[in-house]
């Protein structure tokens, strides 16, 4: 039986809700679980989970539900009641920092004068105004928050570009800031070369390879995926440049995104034209002489990327760069050899798992030069779009941080679950040579990432001894998660640990050539 | 240009939304903010987009209601009885709380009392005869705020009784509350038995001459200074006026005794307000009504001036939209509750005593109380962030009524409904429960959030003045 308990103007943030709601789905006799606030979106998820009852009509946004179901109608209370204790607990863990947390804007402003940059994370549909507010206090914004309409979007860009500010996102993930780390980001070391990202999971990328190089970061702007597109008009990239070109701190510019829009790259093409600092560029998937034509390096991955910078901030020649990349790829043969030994006859597809949605499309596009088929949530040629991002298909990579996955879920760079879950799946399918995966370290992500998979791993190597677990590490040696400590341990239980996610993809491409033989 | 200025300080962030992104950004040692954030009322945008457009508007008038609640003048200039002075006051007409009421939605203690004012003024002798008088439309009813009068809980007035009356000298306007009964079985809580009325007509023949006698003496008193001081003696004037009672007792005792012949009846009067901590009550609610009343009906403003509760109904009104009432359900309390009781015996919040928030005391001075926090079950850290949450949908700041502990600043003054909508939080109340049956009493107290209803339909309220 289903019940429920609604607290009337209860506001819990998504993130806490989603802690408490894990927490029940454990407790005994709870067949299934949730706690939400009653908006719009959460009661259509509560239909499709079969959690809804009609009573819920009624309450709104403001409004705390607590759906559990169960076969055992005597224990109910007292679950009710260990819900009640969860949210206390959470709400006391708030209040317990004895000092006052404003509940606006513009009191946290008045308790901290000096406020000069608002990270706004707060449910869409209310991100919009408040990034406006921080924007007209004359704070720079970064909105981590995503279902922001477009039309809001362009709206605050214009408002940012005007007054001289800020304005990454919205669905900005990744920003780092006079050396410090925003949301999911690493501690890099400080240094001269300066990002601007329309991608998340590619600055982290990007930046921890500068850093783990023994480079460093100026500045790490990111812009949100949607900035490069025709209407937003690569507005904040622009003015990003703009920034960077005038920061005495930054010798070289990294630019990392997918293909923007044609009308975009012209604009951003004759920005760069005025800019005497170097120029790196990494447009995922994009014909790299397009940007070459205004006098930017083209770099094909993000790790090339990064070499190249730091080539170039090191004043190396850069065509080193190239050669070091071939030789590391002749190197791989032994790996390659090793692996396929392993796999069985009969088990030929890759099937990748990412928590990172650059990195996915990255392997994508290093695959793709392999003339395979490759499946993905994330396909650019819709003939290759998974039919349900839940079943793999031939050679498949899928993004488990996309919307079908993380609608009422934490993100899977906090959450593994469900990536867990389908690694065990690739394992019992026959079909699977190579299960490919990232991990993603740094603030915002699972701060023990190991104790999360390692477990799966061993299992999916008792299901099936004979795959392939190859997986690259983004991070540094100074994020909060111990890097070379995760990379050993994985290595040790015959994970094979790519430094970048293209030498990942370069190898299962190595390994996919061979077996398919 | 471009963001110059960013890059060469040190950041210094707001986080709005996931606390964790607050706790890595501790860890490394940054300034960081976190704003408690809770959604927006859940009103109509188009309504917000009027009051935003009109912002310059209704700021003005604000200003100007800001500017006569901090004038007013509040003294207690005599006592009367309440046919002589209350406005509109007739023989068959009961006074109670909160919004306007029909005799079919009276609940439980607010029937007791109307019952117990019947048999008081002689109409009937008991519960059956005097239900039947206030069933038959013999008996009409009226919310104590539409006739310049308060009363706590079930507040009802009826002819014959005295009231205190005050007068804002600023200007000129006068406000009336009965003399408080102390605790135990009183009307207040819908007591209706002998021991109630034996006790208002001991008001009405000793406590009440008495008194009047003694403040005639002194000829006024300087309410909003007794306040002032006792929320530097840790009262908040609405759950805990100890330290104020203490205050009037120091100022009309010696009158008392000056004026009054009869040394049984002079301790009898002493003893009773010494008794009673909660004597002041009926003098910091009427302080409210005459100093609010006062900013009645300054137009496009958006300040609350009357903000109560019938145990049926939780009602308001602002400065702007003139005699209009926005009601919503009053709710059930989540209280700390006396051993013995529980939420079910609990009734609907009730009475006119959130004039006190109105003004800018009771909850929104709770930081200069912390006792009474402790009394409801929390901390004196709880008191200080009660105070401070209330400045968010406060217009402006007090400048007589201040909190020690926040460097005396001036208590959150004048409730601005636009920001109530706007932050999605509403005034907390700090108030006590009734039993939801008359005459057993108080059964527990807490400091409650408003309703969101009435302040929405506010909001719509003042908008719908603007497409005029």
């Amino acid at each position: 039986m289903i019940k429920s308990i609604v607290k009337k103007g209860e506001y819990f943030d998504s993130v806490s809700l989603m802690i408490v709601g894990k927490d029940i789905a454990l407790m005994d006799y709870v067949l299934d679980a949730t706690v939400v606030m009653a908006t719009q979106e959460n009661k259509s998820i509560l239909k499709t989970a079969g959690l809804y009852l009609d009573e819920f009509e009624e309450y709104d946004d403001t409004d705390l539900l607590i759906v559990v179901k169960s076969d055992h109608e005597e224990k109910l209370d007292e679950i009710f009641k260990n819900v009640d204790n969860l949210l206390i607990e959470i709400r006391n863990k708030k209040d317990d920092q004895g000092t006052f947390n404003p509940r606006s804007l513009e009191t946290a402003i008045q308790i901290q004068p000096e406020s000069n940059l608002a990270l706004i994370s707060l449910a869409g549909r209310y991100a919009g105004a408040e990034a406006m507010k921080a924007l007209q206090k004359g704070l720079n914004v970064m909105l981590f928050s995503d279902n922001v309409s477009i039309e809001t979007e362009i709206e605050l860009k214009k408002y940012a570009v005007e007054n001289n500010l800020l304005m990454m996102g919205p669905d900005c993930g990744t920003a780092i800031i006079n050396g410090v780390p925003l949301a999911f980001s690493n501690a890099v070391h400080k240094g001269d070369i300066g990002i601007i990202a329309a991608s998340g999971t590619g600055l982290q990328e990007v930046s921890s390879i500068i850093s783990e190089e023994g480079f460093g970061i100026s500045q790490a702007i990111g812009t949100g995926g949607r900035d490069i597109k025709e209407q937003v008009g690569g507005m904040m990239f622009i003015s990003a440049l703009d920034a960077l070109k005038n920061d005495e701190n930054t010798e070289v510019i990294v630019l990392v995104s997918k293909p923007p829009h044609p009308a975009v790259l012209k604009k951003i093409n004759e920005k760069l034209k005025k800019i005497s600092k170097p120029i790196v560029s990494v447009f995922l998937g994009a014909n790299s002489n397009l940007i070459k034509e205004s006098g930017a390096f083209a770099a094909e991955t993000l790790e090339e990327a990064a070499l190249l910078a730091c080539a170039i901030s090191s004043k190396v020649e850069i065509s080193k760069v190239s050669k070091y990349l071939e030789e590391r790829s002749k190197s791989y043969e032994k790996i390659v050899t090793n692996e396929v030994k392993k796999i069985s006859s009969g088990r030929k597809y890759i099937r990748g798992l990412f928590s990172g949605g650059t990195l996915c499309d990255e392997t994508q596009l290093i695959l793709k030069n392999n003339s395979e088929n490759i499946f993905s949530n994330r396909a650019t040629d819709e003939k290759f779009a998974l039919t349900d991002s839940w079943l793999s298909k031939e050679h498949t990579l899928v993004d488990l941080g996309e919307d079908e996955f993380t609608v009422g879920r934490l993100h899977p760079m906090m959450d593994f679950d469900l990536r867990n879950k389908r690694i065990l799946q690739e394992a019992r399918d026959e079909e699977t040579a190579v299960i490919l995966f990232d991990l993603v370290l740094g603030y915002g992500a699972n701060i023990d990432p190991l104790n999360e998979i390692l477990p799966i791993i061993i299992k999916a190597q008792k299901i099936a001894p004979d795959i392939s677990f190859i997986c690259s590490v983004t991070g540094t040696e100074q994020d909060p998660q111990n890097r070379s400590m995760i990379i050993q341990t994985l290595e040790k239980n015959g994970v094979i640990v790519m430094p970048s996610n293209a030498a990942a993809a370069e190898v299962v491409k190595l390994i996919i050539k061979k077996i398919n033989k | 240009m471009g963001f110059k200025k960013l890059f060469g300080e040190k950041i210094e962030v707001v986080n709005v939304g996931l606390d964790s992104f607050k706790d890595d950004l501790e860890k490394q040692g940054e300034k960081v903010v976190n704003v408690d954030w809770t959604p927006p009322a859940n009103i109509d945008d188009k309504i917000l987009q009027i009051l935003k457009k009109n912002k310059a508007k209704i700021d003005i008038a604000n200003e100007k209601v800001l500017e006569i609640i901090l004038n007013g003048k509040p003294y207690l200039v005599g006592l009367d009885i309440a046919r002589n002075v209350i406005p509109g006051m007739k023989e068959n007409l009961l006074l109670h709380s909160g919004p306007p009421l029909t005799w079919d939605r009276v609940c439980g203690p607010m029937k007791g009392a109307m019952i117990g004012a019947i048999i008081y003024e002689g109409r009937a002798k008991n519960f059956e005869e005097a239900e039947k008088l206030a069933a038959s439309g013999e008996f009409i009813f009226s919310p104590c705020h539409e006739h310049e009068t308060v009363g706590p809980m079930a507040g009802v007035v009826s002819a014959s009784m005295p009231v205190f009356v005050l007068k804002n000298e600023e200007y000129g306007n006068y406000a009336y509350c009965t003399l408080n009964e102390g605790l135990g079985k009183v009307l207040r809580y819908g007591a209706y038995d002998n021991e109630t009325i034996e006790r208002l007509k001991w008001i009405e023949n000793e406590l009440y001459p008495t008194l009047k006698n003694a403040v005639e003496y002194l000829g006024k008193i300087d309410l909003k200074n007794i306040i002032a001081q006792a929320l530097h003696m840790g009262d908040e004037v609405h759950n805990r006026n100890r330290a104020a009672t203490s205050l009037f007792y120091r100022t009309i005792a010696p009158a008392i005794v000056q004026t009054c012949d009869e040394k049984n009846v002079t301790a009898k009067v002493l003893n009773f307000i010494n008794g009673n901590d909660h004597f002041f009550l009926n003098l910091s609610m009427p302080v409210g009504k005459v100093t609010l009343d006062a900013a009645r009906n300054i137009d496009n403003s958006s300040i609350v001036v009357a903000m109560c509760r019938n145990g049926t109904d939780f009602g308001l009104q602002l400065a702007g939209t003139k005699d209009s009432w926005f009601v919503g359900e009053a709710l059930v309390p989540d209280a700390l509750y006396f051993p013995g009781f529980t939420k079910e015996d609990a009734n609907p919040d009730i009475g006119d005593s959130s004039i006190t928030e109105t003004v800018g005391l009771g909850g929104f001075a709770i930081a200069a109380s912390p006792a009474i926090v402790q009394f409801v079950g929390g901390t004196a850290n709880d008191a200080v962030n009660y105070t401070l949450a209330m400045y968010e949908i406060a217009f402006g700041e007090n400048n007589m009524y201040q909190i020690p502990y926040l460097n005396f600043r001036g208590t959150p003054t004048g409730i601005d409904v636009t920001k109530v909508v706007e932050k999605g939080l509403t005034p907390f109340i700090d108030t006590g429960v009734a039993h939801k049956d008359p005459g057993i009493g108080q059964v527990g107290a807490g400091v409650l959030s408003a309703p969101m209803d009435p302040f929405i339909k506010a909001a719509i309220g003042l908008a719908e003045q603007f497409k005029k």
